[in-house]
């Protein structure tokens, strides 16, 4: 029988104040953990999501709206810009990479981009099987498409107009599944690429072979050579295409972003303005956006943090008045102690432990439940595993929260157990006797 | 020996005043080892103040308590602590034990703080003893007074004290019970070697003491 134990049976005999101080602690560190695991994963997966994009390219409208759409593929994009911006941006000499987006329909709600190979080397995408798209119309489709639609190789489908599920179908321009990716954490999981003539033959667009000035991406250059041979049959049709909305008597092709990468760190100095100078376009900086996004995100989440925080705070609270009153009860048992020979540390340290031990099971049962709401949600959820959100993950900061909690259960047991170790252990068992 | 020769407790000058009032005031008193003692006075006559000043837990104003040869007095309260840890057991009359654990826990806790060893054959032995092996695993509140006087006997005995002071053990106790918690405390003295010294104004138990320091009534 060791202090230890004591300590175990003195929570033993108050079980249900005990439960109650644990219960209160484990809500406040499993709150304070899950918002840590979803706002680190969120930052994270954000990050990774615009990590070398350095300039974003579309037509006038909100910044944030932007980059929500051309980066992260959420929210509708502010509109499309001529095709010859691409050739402009190129000529820059500025610029190193310059990769087009065209949007405007989805398949079973994940979105249809028409893209270069380029855009899937600057995610680190690779195949899992099949292979890259070399003709409109072939499509490569990140991971978590080939999850949600178990499209094969070689299946064939039509998109739907419009970014979200709905929307009228493309009948007579299916798409065939050439490639599929492998699992990448990115935006492109959730992506099906296609060559930008693709979205513009489902739309109708008549588009030439238009001159150079693609050296920089050999695929496209490749894309074009097969397209001359196959597509051309394709006329302009006045299709409702959101690639042009409004000007159906002249379809132009359009791209909907140019995401840009810097030759040098002087590009950041000039190509933002030289962009916004010209009349249609703008340019926004993903890192500045994703600093406005996370800082809007970062309010509510500072708000449930300090719910949480209140929470713990008030578990403190609960595990004081629960020590505070069995101590009262105790100052027998306490004298009693010091008699057999116990010193003034060690049933100030008894006291200590006690708390110690609430806070130590409150934030260990805290963290288990903080991260079995993480799993369960994933399973519920799969957004939030192709987020990369994971029960497994575990996060440094968690130590802090750990930490914090047993430093919470500390202090509320500090003001008993020093109370404990000024007794005047005459008058107590005067007073006891 | 020369061991065997030192006094087991012993009070030089000891003087203690609260608020001006002497209530302790001992010129010179010795106890030897196996000199089991009275320790005798009316009600107030001060022998609660005398046992505290003894253990350790009130300092007197003047003069030297030494327990086994060695200083109780003017010393840090660790060191109190420790020599009352390992030289002292006190039984009280109502301050049994820890309310949380059964009868054979509080044993263990008392040998464990007191002696820093766990031998779990010797405190079951104690128990069989003091006649509680059936109460082994019983807590506090549900012992008979008894059961729980007996029970504070082998708490004190448990951690092997040279010196083990009961404070009126007997006063609510009636006749039989009186003898019998007495034969308890003799008997179980003897087995572990300790000395007795026991305060009371209880006049049935003088006769069982050869030795005893008599405090006299304070006005
Ligand atoms: N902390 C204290 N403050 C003031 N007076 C005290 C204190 N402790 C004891 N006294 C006084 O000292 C005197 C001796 O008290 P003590 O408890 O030692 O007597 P006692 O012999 O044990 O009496 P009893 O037989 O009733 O237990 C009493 O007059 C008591 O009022
Ligand atoms: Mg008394």
């Amino acid at each position: 029988m060791s202090i230890f134990a004591l300590t175990l049976a003195y929570l033993r005999d108050r079980k249900l104040a005990t439960l109650l101080n644990i219960l209160l602690l484990t809500l406040g560190v499993a709150t304070l953990v899950l918002l840590r695991i979803f706002a680190s994963q969120l930052e994270s997966r954000l990050d990774r999501d615009a990590q070398g994009i350095d300039l974003v390219v579309g037509a006038k409208g909100s910044p944030m709206q932007l980059i929500l759409s051309g980066v992260f593929h959420i929210d509708a994009p502010t509109g499309n810009i001529p095709l010859e911006t691409l050739d402009l941006l190129r000529r820059q000499p500025t610029v190193g990479q310059a990769i087009p987006l065209a949007l405007g329909d989805n398949f079973r709600g994940f979105r249809i981009v028409g893209t270069e190979a380029g855009y899937l080397d600057l995610y680190g995408a690779e195949l899992a099987d099949g292979r890259l798209f070399d003709r409109p119309m072939e499509a490569v489709i990140g991971s978590a498409v080939a999850a949600g639609t178990h499209a094969a190789l070689g299946q064939r489908f039509t998109g739907s107009h419009g970014l979200g599920e709905g929307g009228h179908s493309h009948e007579d321009t299916p798409f065939t599944v050439v490639g599929r990716l492998k699992p990448t954490g990115t935006v492109v999981d959730r992506l099906i690429l296609t060559p930008v003539e693709s979205v513009w033959n489902v739309h109708g667009i008549h588009h030439e072979e238009h001159e150079d000035g693609h050296e920089h991406a050999p695929s496209a250059e490749e894309t074009h050579g097969h397209h001359h041979d196959h597509d051309h049959d394709h006329e302009a049709r006045p299709a409702p295409a959101a690639m042009d909305s409004g000007r159906q008597a002249e379809l132009k092709p359009e791209v909907t972003a140019i995401l840009v990468r810097y030759r040098s760190a002087l590009g950041a100095v000039q190509l933002p303005g030289f962009i916004n100078r010209q009349t249609d376009l703008q340019a926004a900086v993903p890192a500045v956006e994703l600093a406005r996004i996370l800082s809007l995100v970062g309010i509510g989440l500072d708000t449930m943090r300090v719910l949480a925080l209140l929470q713990m705070l008030t578990a403190a609270l609960s595990i004081f008045v629960a020590l505070y009153g069995s101590l009262q009860k105790r100052q027998g048992d306490m004298a009693l102690l010091r008699v057999i020979g116990a010193s003034r540390g060690q049933v100030f340290g008894q006291v200590l432990l006690e708390g110690l031990l609430l806070a130590a099971a409150g934030a260990i049962l805290g963290l288990l439940l903080g991260h079995a709401v993480v799993g369960v949600a994933a399973a519920i959820f799969p957004e939030l595993r192709e987020l990369g959100v994971s029960a497994l993950h575990f996060d440094p900061a968690e130590l802090l929260i750990l930490l914090g909690a047993l430093g919470l259960g500390l202090l509320a047991a500090l003001i008993p157990a020093l109370q404990v170790y000024r007794t005047d252990i005459a008058r107590t068992l005067a007073e006891v006797q | 020996m020369a061991l065997q020769d030192e006094p087991l407790l012993e009070l030089k000058a000891v003087h203690h005043a609260i608020g001006g009032r002497t209530i302790v005031e001992i010129e010179h008193w010795a106890l030897r080892p196996g000199e089991h003692a009275l320790l005798l006075g009316p009600s107030g006559s001060g022998k609660t103040s005398l046992i505290n000043i003894v253990c350790g837990l009130v300092a007197p104003t003047g003069g030297e308590v030494r327990v086994a040869g060695e200083r109780m007095t003017g010393v840090s309260a660790l060191e109190k602590d420790d020599l009352r840890r390992r030289r002292i057991g006190l039984v009280f009359q109502t301050l049994r034990l820890v309310s949380a654990l059964t009868v054979r826990q509080n044993l263990l806790l008392a040998q464990t703080i007191g002696r820093r060893l766990r031998d779990e054959a010797d405190v079951d032995r104690l128990i069989g003893r003091v006649g509680l092996s059936h109460r082994a695993h019983g807590r506090p509140r549900e012992l008979s007074q008894g059961e729980g006087q007996r029970a504070a006997i082998a708490r004190a005995l448990v951690a092997r004290p040279a010196l083990v002071i009961a404070d009126e053990p007997t006063s609510a106790l009636d006749d039989a019970n009186t003898g019998r918690m007495l034969d308890l405390l003799f008997d179980s003295a003897a087995a572990t070697g300790a000395t007795l010294l026991v305060a009371t104004h209880d006049e049935r138990v003088r006769g069982r003491f050869a030795h005893r320091l008599e405090l006299a009534a304070r006005a």
